[in-house]
């Protein structure tokens, strides 16, 4: 390879759901070393609000990492260093004055195995407002609990069982009651760590139709291995391959018309 | 089918695991029969000591051998010789009745010295005593000593009037209560086992106290807040060391730190905990490490995630999750504790203490320590009595480790 596979190509002209939403997230420049390990180079992307952007690559090529990077996750690794800007709402999130709890209560997290906590139902929904101290009393948390259940869709199934614990649901289940335990906090950007890699086809098309009901509500941004569903679910796809932001595009002409020769051999599974 | 048939190596693989499976069996038995035998042992060696002999005497209190003004200086052994005598009409020789009060055990004076000093009325009436009887002729009775004297001298005198008052049925055996309401003392049918007691649940509640809350702590900020680095591995290194030092060591700490630097009471409760805390601290380290390593990192992220601090997640989230391992941690090495002697012997804890102590930093024994007190004493009564204070440490041990499985199982949660 060349110096072309270290330079971020911004594939001309901008993506219309860059252009037409407001920019929620911005990157730039952003590298990020695992130790020795240079797990992202030199990144930049623009994240568009109420919208959904999914980051698409192989295995390794670092699109968990930047997603970790932006609610600061990767704080809790001591070996992770991190350089570059990225800003959020136009305040960049590494700076001192930025307390990384009340950025993750504004930038929720759903991860790639359900990880409901080991209590009731109505307790994991209403750990979050809890602890920020979000509810005035308690039938407001009951408010707060019962309006995010709904919006993750999942209040149907649980309204009857809200004190029966949140494991025992099944994994579909429990991916939507993580959902509804991010929404919980009102965040206002959810980033989502392949939601759907541990769940069956038919608990996947509701997580997909849930994210696309709360979308305009919200910055979605979602890792996935499927190509499929990126296509789906996002308006923005970005591809990921070892550690470097390959081509960003409105998912529709990504898919249909990649302009890098990466791109185009994994959305055509040739490599991956 | 001749293919399904057996061949010859899937019966020698099934030959063999026949085999494995007898071997298991075999050392499971070899197992049970040592704790069966040590446990029956124990069981029949105990048996003598659960019982004490006791003769029901009318004594009366004499109004001219007491004044109620000044009841300690009564004459109360004489009260005991009167009434021996009307058992035994026919005697009449002064030193064969002093023979025969030296049957009784010198608790029943002290008891009707104290009766009668609560309560001055009693005087110039006739009380009915259970009067137990010495160890030596308890003993004789049980047919554990040969004769009454221990030395082997001539008191073929007592063995008959022993005998006498067992076939006019004067002597009952109830349950020896003394062993489970007295201290220590010299004359085994008044040793009991209260003062050990209390002395082992005064340092095991001092040792608790001391090294969960330090073990827990250490184990969180190790495992949680500590960089890695070389500096924690040094500490790690020397934690999984300490677990591993002989208990004796310790106790020669206790002795030179907290009895010669500190000058805190020799042979209390609260030293002993203080050193039995140290010997425990590294055990707990080690499990509730364990135990916070076993909670999946996905709940810590998953309260992370929404927001919550380093702290929140681990004190909401992760400690209670952790704590079934902490406490079985904690639980089984307090247990260990509870055995020890060793430690307990190098700052005093082995001396003869009668009294219960009824504070940390009154002088008291611990019960293995009463075990090893009780074991070199030269008395067929006091070997008995040892079985049931081994049986007595037992029995507490094993109602910690019940204590353990029933807290593991109540905090235990699936995820």
């Amino acid at each position: 390879m060349n110096d072309m596979s270290f330079k971020t190509v911004f594939t001309p002209p901008e993506p219309l759901a860059i252009k037409s939403h407001p920019h929620k997230i911005v990157a730039k420049n952003v590298d990020v070393y695992y130790g020795e390990k240079h797990a992202i180079h030199n990144l930049s992307i623009t994240i568009p609000d109420k919208a959904v952007s999914a980051l698409i690559g192989p295995s390794g090529c670092g699109k968990s990492t930047f997603l970790r990077s932006i609610n600061r996750m990767n704080d809790t690794i001591p070996s992770c260093r991190i350089t570059g800007t990225i800003t959020f709402d136009g305040q960049s999130i590494y700076d001192k004055a930025v307390d990384v709890v009340d950025l993750r209560a504004r930038i929720g997290m759903v991860f790639q195995k359900p990880n409901p906590f080991p209590k009731s139902i109505f307790e994991n929904v209403a750990y979050g407002p809890r602890i920020h101290g979000l509810a005035k009393d308690k039938t407001d948390l009951e408010r707060i609990v019962t309006e995010s259940l709904k919006r993750a869709s999942l209040w149907e199934e649980v309204k009857d069982r809200l004190s029966h614990p949140g494991t025992g649901l099944s994994g579909g289940q429990q991916q939507r009651l993580c959902i509804a335990r991010a929404i919980a906090v009102d965040p206002e950007v959810i980033l989502m760590d392949e939601p759907c890699s541990a769940l069956d086809p038919i608990a996947t098309a509701r997580i997909e139709e849930l994210i696309h009901d709360i979308k305009e509500k919200y910055c979605i941004v979602i890792v996935t291995h499927s190509m499929q569903q990126a296509a789906r679910v996002s308006d923005l796809t970005a591809f990921f391959h070892l550690g470097i932001l390959v081509e960003v595009g409105d998912t529709d002409v990504l898919f249909t018309n990649p302009q890098d020769k990466r791109t185009q051999d994994y959305i055509t599974g040739r490599f991956g | 089918m001749p293919e399904l048939a057996r061949s010859p190596r899937t019966i020698r693989r099934y030959r063999n695991e026949t085999i494995f499976r007898w071997l298991c069996v075999c050392a499971i038995g070899i197992t049970a029969i040592f704790l069966v035998f040590l446990l029956a042992n124990l069981t029949i060696k105990a048996i003598p000591a659960l019982t004490q002999k006791t003769i029901t005497l009318a004594i009366k209190i004499d109004p001219e051998k007491v004044d109620a003004a000044n009841v300690a200086a009564g004459d109360f052994p004489a009260f005991l010789k009167d009434s021996i005598s009307a058992e035994f009409p026919e005697t009449t020789d002064k030193s064969e009745i002093k023979k025969l009060a030296k049957l009784i055990s010198s608790s029943v004076v002290e008891d009707l010295q104290r009766k009668v000093t609560a309560q001055p009325s009693l005087i110039g009436q006739t009380i009915s005593v259970n009067a137990p009887l010495t160890a030596d002729a308890d003993s004789f009775l049980k047919g554990i000593q040969a004769t009454v004297s221990p030395t082997g001298d001539n008191s073929e005198f007592e063995e008959a009037a022993l005998q006498t008052l067992q076939k006019q049925g004067k002597i009952q055996s109830p349950f020896a209560w003394s062993l489970l309401t007295n201290g220590d003392s010299r004359a085994p049918e008044k040793a009991g086992l209260l003062g050990a007691f209390m002395g082992s649940l005064y340092i095991i509640l001092i040792t608790l106290v001391l090294a969960l809350p330090l073990g827990v702590s250490a184990a969180l900020y190790l495992e949680e807040f500590a960089r890695k680095n070389r500096f924690t591995d040094l500490v790690e290194v020397n934690i999984n060391n300490l677990a591993a030092v002989p208990s004796i060591i310790f106790g020669l700490l206790g002795l030179a730190v907290f009895l010669n630097i500190f000058g805190l009471p020799r042979s209390s409760p609260l030293v002993g905990g203080l050193v039995l805390a140290l010997l425990v601290l590294p055990t707990i380290i080690i499990a509730s490490r364990a135990a916070l390593r076993s909670v999946p990192p996905s709940i810590k992220e998953a309260a992370l995630g929404v927001g919550a601090s380093h702290q929140q997640a681990i004190f909401h989230h992760v400690l209670p999750l952790a704590m079934p391992g902490i406490l079985t941690g904690t639980i089984l090495g307090v247990a260990r504790a509870l055995g020890e002697s060793a430690p307990l012997l190098m700052i005093g804890m082995v001396a003869f203490i009668a009294d219960v102590p009824t504070k940390i930093t009154d002088a008291a024994t611990a019960l293995p320590v009463q075990v090893y007190l009780w074991s070199s004493l030269p008395e067929a009564a006091f070997r008995s009595r040892t079985s049931v204070a081994i049986l007595a440490l037992l029995i507490m041990l094993l109602c910690f480790n019940a204590l353990a499985i029933w807290l593991r199982k109540r905090f235990e949660r699936r995820w």
